[in-house]
């Protein structure tokens, strides 16, 4: 028990001065990390392929058994035409479903006529990879690919507040090439 | 803080630690009409950090979990300690791991350790995995370890078992130029698993290497994807299957096809005497080394959740199909906005086991089940539409047969006969005005069976994206004892605020099975409040 607490208080000594560091750097965002997920088609994809023209991309962790999941992307999905019009942003929804229901995705995103990107994190690595606790989880990257925005949980009109900070990464991206 | 600035000035990379964490945490309140026992400490909490630091291609984690003490329904011994850290190197196509890391070869049917927090499930494996891809398109692990106990929230306590494992996957496409753009995408690819436990049986010669096999073929070519996979175990007599000296093997196979507003899917599956832990005397949620993916429809919906089902590890034969379809927006079915309809029908049958004359070699069983005995069976289809921008329903209809003593056994309500049940489910979401929305669920379920009818309503208030308040009533009126119809009554609300959410509730619980993922865990009746904060950094 005392040796555990040692270790985390080592961990967090150890570890603090590299989140000071980063807390320091206002502008500089966590960078999306890579990790393995498979494609539709069964080939392995790394997160560190994910991009878009340097134009923003939505990360969304959703699962098919996940009713606020599918709600967000069911109303996105009114709203794509236009967000890709106006921003030319891409969402890529991460489905974290397991071996009972991984099979189903595609057929699920098919019937569903989704438009987006769609891969499986069957062994969760790249949920891992960033922390997330619970789905719907959403993140949202800049043209750099750093995490800008995230959110946890889906209800009705997150979708607005997400769209909001897509405006402005597209706003602050722009201001940033221009410099 | 000084040691910082400095290394900041000069613009030296220290790396980046992240995190996330979740305090769950419940006053229970004695309540003898539903069953909810006193609890001496009064709260019980259940809570974990993770800290992942990451320089480069280095990166190092730890999870401290703390049980003080352990909230119901789990069975994680109470106390804290950091039973997750690890270190971890990936360059180029090399990937090493020394320390606890979770792994899954194929679908899971010979390896898959993975975490559920919510499940108090966590199968973790401690000790060194190192993954590669030697060729192009060919991704090879080889891993050795002990598991994580779940009852114990100390890294020292892990199985006795020792689990050794090496799998490849072939992408044949990613290996050849000139398959790199064909339609047709082909994919290979075997595993075993071998667990070494001392044979410390005073009468019985038991192997002490159990080794387990699995190999796979996955095939997709436009919208249509095949995959199948066969699994074989050798002879390994455990508590669970009353230790008989049998083989064991699992067939599962899996098709779908999809096109813009169709998919359709097909399961098949066959499970017999596929038990494998990483103890042979381990049983309940303890030390499963493989899993099962069971084939049926993960219910959400609060009454449906009446009806569970989890893969009989010992012997079954399922066969699942699910169709979406969207009718065209426009039309006159379709509306507006077009409307979605899902049908799944789900079927389980026993294995028609015929015990040997030895009773060491246990049973026969002919490979197709016994399909007149029905153990499962859920027919359900959702019909999902939006009316206008405002205004958007669901509608779900569901009918259920259970088996009773597997009915007793995976939901643990009583019942002298087989379960027949139909349920329906009504989810209505109304927008007040921008981000303000009402949503109004009503379920009912229907039975001849002794724990009765019951009917639910929720309203739910939603003010995006900061605030949520929800309160529902489940009254199990028709149940067949006049004092057991009782409401249970509870409220929740919750806010979130950056990457933090909390959540406080109070109400009566009844007792249920939870799942997630086909792998449950029986919630016991409460009363009282609960507290749930999350976040990530």
């Amino acid at each position: 028990m005392k040796r555990n607490f040692l270790l985390l208080f080592a961990l967090i000594v150890i570890s603090a001065p590299a989140a000071f560091s980063q807390a320091e750097a206002s502008e500089k965002h966590r960078e999306f990390p890579a990790a393995d997920v498979k494609a539709l088609d069964g080939s392995v994809v790394s997160s560190a392929d994910f991009e878009n023209d340097g134009k923003p991309m939505v990360v969304s962790f959703w699962a098919t058994w996940c009713k606020p999941c599918i709600l967000e992307l069911q109303t996105i999905l009114d709203e794509y035409d236009d967000w890709q019009d106006e921003t030319g942003v891409k969402l890529i929804a991460v489905s974290i479903d397991d071996a009972r229901n991984s099979a189903k995705v595609q057929p699920f995103v098919s019937g569903k006529e989704w438009p987006y990107e769609v891969y499986i994190d069957n062994n969760q690595d790249l949920k891992r990879a960033l922390q997330v606790n619970n789905v719907p989880a959403t993140f949202l990257l800049n043209g750099k690919r750093e995490i800008v925005y995230q959110h946890n949980s889906y209800s009705p009109g997150d979708e607005e507040e997400l769209y909001d900070h897509i405006l402005e990464t597209v706003k602050a991206d722009a201001d940033a090439s221009a410099e | 803080m000084l040691f910082s600035s400095a290394a900041y000035a000069q613009n030296v990379d220290l790396g980046e630690v992240h995190g996330n964490f979740q305090v769950d945490a419940q006053y229970y309140r004695e309540d003898s009409i539903i069953g909810a026992p006193d609890f001496p400490e009064d709260v019980g909490s259940n809570s974990f950090l993770n800290l992942i630091y990451t320089r480069g291609g280095f990166e190092a984690g730890l999870r401290y979990e703390a049980y003080l003490p352990t909230m119901q329904g789990f069975t994680r011994e109470s106390g804290s300690g950091l039973p997750y850290r690890y270190a971890r190197y990936k360059r180029d196509r090399l990937d090493v791991t020394a320390g606890t890391f979770y792994e899954q070869f194929g679908s899971g049917m010979i390896l898959r350790s993975y975490e559920e927090w919510g499940l108090g499930w966590d199968n973790s494996i401690d000790g060194v995995r190192v993954k590669g891809e030697p060729v192009r398109g060919l991704q090879v692990t080889g891993l050795l370890g002990r598991m994580r106990n779940a009852q114990s929230n100390k890294v020292e306590n892990l199985s006795e078992g020792l689990i050794r494992g090496i799998n490849a996957d072939w992408y044949i496409n990613d290996s050849f130029d000139s398959l790199a753009t064909a339609k047709t995408r082909i994919s290979i690819g075997a595993g075993f698993v071998s667990r070494f436990q001392a044979d410390n049986d005073p009468l019985l010669v038991i192997p002490q290497n159990v080794g387990a096999f699995s190999g796979r073929f996955n095939l997709s070519r436009g919208g249509f994807l095949f995959s199948a996979e066969y699994a074989q175990k050798i002879n390994d007599p455990s508590t669970v299957n009353n230790f008989i000296y049998k083989d064991g093997n699992g067939i599962l196979v899996q098709t779908s096809y999809a096109k813009k507003g169709l998919g359709v899917s097909l399961q098949f599956k066959r499970i017999d005497n596929m038990d494998f832990r990483g103890d042979r005397a381990a049983s309940g949620n303890d030390l499963a080394l493989n899993f099962l993916p069971p084939q049926t429809r993960q219910h959400t919906y609060r009454l449906a959740t009446l009806f569970p089902w989890a893969t009989q590890p010992l012997g079954e034969w399922s066969t699942q199909l699910e169709v979406l379809y969207k009718i065209k927006k426009g039309t006159a079915l379709g509306g507006k906005y077009g409307t979605n309809i899902t049908f799944n029908f789900s079927r389980i049958n026993a294995l028609n086991k015929v015990p040997t004359v030895n009773p060491f070699e246990g049973y026969t069983a002919d490979f197709v089940g016994k399909m007149d005995s029905v153990l499962f069976q859920d027919i359900n289809v959702e019909i999902s539409r939006k009316f206008n921008k405002k205004f958007k329903a669901t509608l779900n209809l569901l009918h259920f047969n259970y088996d009773e003593s597997l009915f007793r056994q995976l939901t643990g309500f009583n019942t002298s006969e087989d379960v027949t049940a139909d349920v329906q489910i009504l989810d209505m979401s109304y927008k007040l005005k921008r981000k303000h929305t009402l949503r109004l669920e009503l379920q009912h379920c229907a039975t001849q069976q002794e724990f009765g009818d019951w009917a639910m309503a929720l309203v739910e208030y939603t003010f995006a994206p900061h605030f949520f308040l929800a309160v529902f009533d489940e009254y199990n009126y028709g149940n067949a004892e006049e004092d057991q119809r009782l409401h249970y009554f509870s409220g929740t609300a919750g806010v979130n605020f950056s990457n933090y959410r909390i959540q406080l509730g109070y109400g009566r619980q009844r007792a249920g099975v939870l799942c997630v993922g086909g792998i449950c865990r029986f919630v016991p009746a409460s009363n009282g409040v609960t507290f749930s904060m999350t976040g990530t950094f």
